[in-house]
């Protein structure tokens, strides 16, 4: 009797531990797959007139007229509409839940996932050197690109300025030609998606999918396959909730891909593919910092990796001259000789023993290091999630992802400019007994990469969103420090980068105030 | 270090079981076997994917583990078995800052069905069900350094020992299924995007077979043990770090020895040693492990032996 109570006893306990297990839902809720579908609060309808970024006028690249919504054509276009929803498959139905939360937004996620993908640094050789990608032979090893974050910072830039200029043309084009859409033409048709008032010849998706694939091909040469997936299930989106027919589409296509030439054109000539440098010059880079008496930066990995594009900081910029770049350049890090480096270098010793739990989950929480979105990727998630709920159109969506992109170029150029003219050492280089909380990266210390893309963003973001400018900055102050709380970085580091780019940022809120959007 | 190898017990490297729970021994009813275990672990080389490699940024990365463990016979043929380890982990070369903390307790629920004894052997078959849970919030997402996974883990494991003569083996398997966990960022690409903070962790399975001589004063064994992920982990790819949910594959041998001290009634001591002999993004460790053993007998009665436990 007691026996069998115990077998029971044992049955059970072993039957809910199993049952409690096995019944636990694994099934992750995505912050991204939550957003609403793109329903702006103002549509934007005269943003045709908003200055472009590259573009010499909206209508640099002609956009023949539509044919008539009273053709026959455009009827079997309507009749392909009332097909696709008839016979809708679970999979076009994710592909629309998907997409129309905006195609901004959507292809900067799918930028960030390219970047995140990319970002590897390259492995080394047998005898000890590392192999360099390279954009002529994309697929050999190590593949091009490595999306470190000078690169990602670029990369994200080039595509939002791209697709800013697309949208203010596309918007043009629309006013232009006044095609109504494929709802108003036929108020029998059912539609997917929140209906936009305007005009939807040629359409903004098409255009997206068009200007995006060329220039995602140019920084992501092997992904070709998977971009052009997501534009031709973007463009199906369109068809498929009857926001626009196919015609709107195409012709968004063509002009699409015409604007990115122009984008193409000039980042073949902006100075990122001679970045990397070369032995002389990294030796130039060690030899002036021991001339003027600092002790020099040296790579930290095993074996020794040469320094992380070292001419970044000559990158042509969209806002920034040159000569800005220089001008906003910080004075010099305390000497490696003098007590305050001393100071500032127990300071970071100290923080390396404390190693809270706190600033443990701090410090990974803004790290963004290797196979991640980097931390300009970062701040486009942040903006994403902000965005979505100010409902804006997609031409504002893609101006506010431009200007927050150029000002982390922007961020990108001035603090390589920095780190490479200054060349100081990491904390744990001078003193190797500082163990620290994330990865080292492979280039100088000052100023703070973190800090400056993070002053540039939190400053642009407070402009656009003046209600939430408290937190943008404290969350910018919080990605400053974590470099600090992981033993990487002295607090002249975080202190001036974070300066930097308020300062770098500024420039971008100054544009924002002529472009004619507010 | 000699010194401490005296001392040892086997806990399994990167598992989440005590040995105590996958043999073919069972507490007798109101006997408490207690004791402490450490284990040293090490490897210098690993598995990115498949492409065994070296990490010259890491060098040597260790792991010690120290644990209090407890075995309960609530009958002849129901256990319940308590383990909780203190882990320190450390990197010989590079930068990154080590970790330590308490890692996860595990309860353990052992009970045999089946026992049948024959002329000169006897069979039994047991039903194991374990539940393992962090007891600290150390961090997970710090691979090859972190502790642990920070996963709540059920596991059902079903297993049979044959003794013939001195003579035995045991063989067992298990599936564990494991929660997914919460890590410090909240966007994060395993082989895509991911935005949220909750990771999936894949569930596992694993097989152990020992085999060796047993008596009432030595047990002498060989083991073999495989742990594999199930669908949804992913391999670490190049130059990069490894993650939580990366698919974590390994097989394991090694030796381990139980002897009881004829002049200390309820004392044992346990030894052992196992090298991972090939894997998937997982280092190929050698961990040697060792521990002191105490069997109270709340029956007020002789203390009992290896045999007559069973």
């Amino acid at each position: 009797m007691k026996n069998n109570t115990y077998k029971l006893l044992a049955i059970s306990c072993l039957a809910i531990m199993f049952g409690i297990s096995i019944s636990c839902n694994d099934d992750l809720v995505e912050r991204n797959m939550q957003y609403p579908q793109l329903n702006p609060t103002n549509p934007d309808a005269n943003a045709g007139t908003w200055s472009t970024l590259l573009l010499t006028a909206p209508d640099e690249f002609p956009l023949p007229a539509p044919t008539a919504t009273t053709s026959s054509a455009y009827k079997a276009e309507i009749n392909e509409i009332k097909s696709y929803q008839a016979n809708i498959t679970d999979e076009q139905q994710r592909i629309v839940d998907y997409w129309s939360a905006g195609g901004v937004l959507r292809w900067n996620e799918i930028m960030q996932t390219l970047v995140a993908r990319h970002n590897r640094p390259p492995y080394q050789n047998e005898d000890g050197t590392y192999p360099a990608p390279s954009a002529a032979n994309p697929f050999a090893n190590p593949q091009f690109p490595f999306s470190n974050p000078p690169f990602a910072a670029r990369a994200y830039a080039y595509v939002s300025a791209a697709q800013y200029d697309a949208m203010v043309a596309t918007w043009h084009y629309k006013a232009l030609y006044h095609r109504d859409a494929p709802f108003v033409v036929d108020n029998t048709l059912s539609v997917l998606v929140p209906k936009s008032p305007l005009p939807s010849y040629p359409s903004e998706d098409g255009v997206l999918a068009g200007v995006t694939v060329e220039i995602l091909k140019l920084l992501f040469p092997t992904e070709i396959a998977y971009i052009q997936q997501k534009a031709d299930e973007e463009k199906l989106y369109r068809i498929i909730s009857g926001a626009n027919v196919r015609s709107d589409v195409d012709a968004g296509v063509t002009l699409g891909r015409a604007i990115a030439a122009k984008f193409i054109t000039k980042a073949s000539t902006d100075g990122a593919g001679a970045a990397i440098g070369n032995q002389t010059l990294w030796t130039q880079l060690e030899t002036n910092a021991i001339a003027n008496g600092e002790t020099p930066w040296r790579s930290l990995d095993i074996p020794a990796r040469p320094p992380m594009l070292p001419l970044f900081g000559n990158v042509k910029s969209f806002l920034m001259t040159p000569a800005n770049v220089v001008a906003s350049r910080p004075g010099p890090p305390p000497s490696t000789n003098s007590q305050q480096f001393l100071n500032e270098l127990n300071e970071v010793k100290s923080y390396s023993n404390d190693a809270s739990r706190e600033h443990m989950k701090i410090v990974s929480f803004w790290a963004d290091g290797v196979g991640t979105y980097t931390p300009p990727g970062h701040w486009n998630a942040i903006a994403n999630e902000a965005f979505v709920y100010q409902y804006f159109s997609e031409v504002r969506w893609a101006r506010n992802m431009a200007l927050l992109n150029i000002s982390m170029m922007d961020a990108a150029i001035c603090c390589w400019d920095t780190k490479y003219h200054y060349f100081n050492p990491r904390p744990c280089q001078v003193d190797p007994s500082i163990k620290t909380l994330t990865g080292v990266p492979n280039f100088p210390a000052y100023v703070s990469g973190h800090s400056t893309f993070s002053g540039a963003a939190a400053t642009f973001l407070s402009h656009v969103i003046p209600s939430r400018a408290q937190e943008f900055e404290a969350m910018a102050n919080e990605a400053s420090m974590s470099r600090l709380y992981g033993a990487i970085h002295y607090r002249s580091d975080c202190e001036a980068g974070l300066q930097l780019g308020k300062t770098v940022g500024n420039y971008a809120v100054q544009r924002a105030l002529i472009d004619g959007a507010e | 270090m000699k010194k401490l190898y005296l001392l040892f017990l086997l806990t399994a490297g990167q598992t989440f079981y005590a040995q105590t729970e996958i043999d073919g021994i069972m507490m007798e009813k109101k006997q408490l076997c207690t004791g402490i275990t450490y284990e040293y672990s090490s490897w210098d080389k690993y598995w990115e994917g498949t492409f065994y490699r070296e990490n010259l940024n890491m060098g040597t990365v260790s792991t010690q583990k120290t644990a209090i463990n407890a075995n309960y016979g609530v009958t002849d043929k129901l256990n319940v078995i308590f383990s909780l380890p203190y882990v320190t982990t450390k990197a010989s070369a590079g930068t990154m800052i080590g970790q330590k903390g308490m890692q996860d307790a595990s309860l353990t629920v052992k009970y045999m069905p089946y026992e049948k004894s024959f002329k000169n052997s006897s069979l039994s078959f047991y039903t194991i069900g374990s539940y393992s849970f962090p007891t600290s919030n150390y961090v997970a997402d710090y691979l090859p350094l972190s502790i642990g996974l920070h996963s709540k883990v059920a596991m059902l494991r079903l297993m049979g020992d044959y003794q013939f003569g001195d003579l035995f083996t045991t063989v067992s398997g298990a599936y564990a299924k494991r929660s997914n966990i919460t890590i410090d960022r909240n966007t994060y690409y395993s082989d895509q995007m991911h935005y949220t903070n909750e990771v999936n962790l894949p569930d596992a399975i694993t097989f152990n077979a020992r085999l060796g001589y047993r008596t009432n004063r030595l047990i002498a064994e060989a083991v073999v043990d495989t742990w594999t992920t199930q669908k949804g982990g992913f391999d670490i790819t190049s130059n990069n770090m490894p993650f939580p949910s990366n698919t974590m594959n390994m097989t394991k041998v090694g030796f381990s020895a139980k002897y009881y001290f004829p002049q200390l009634p309820g004392l044992s001591v346990v030894a052992a040693y196992n090298h991972v002999t090939n894997g998937r993004n997982v280092g190929q460790s050698n961990a040697i492990s060792g521990g002191l053993l105490y069997i109270f007998d709340f029956n007020k009665t002789h203390i009992k032996t290896a045999t007559d436990e069973k």
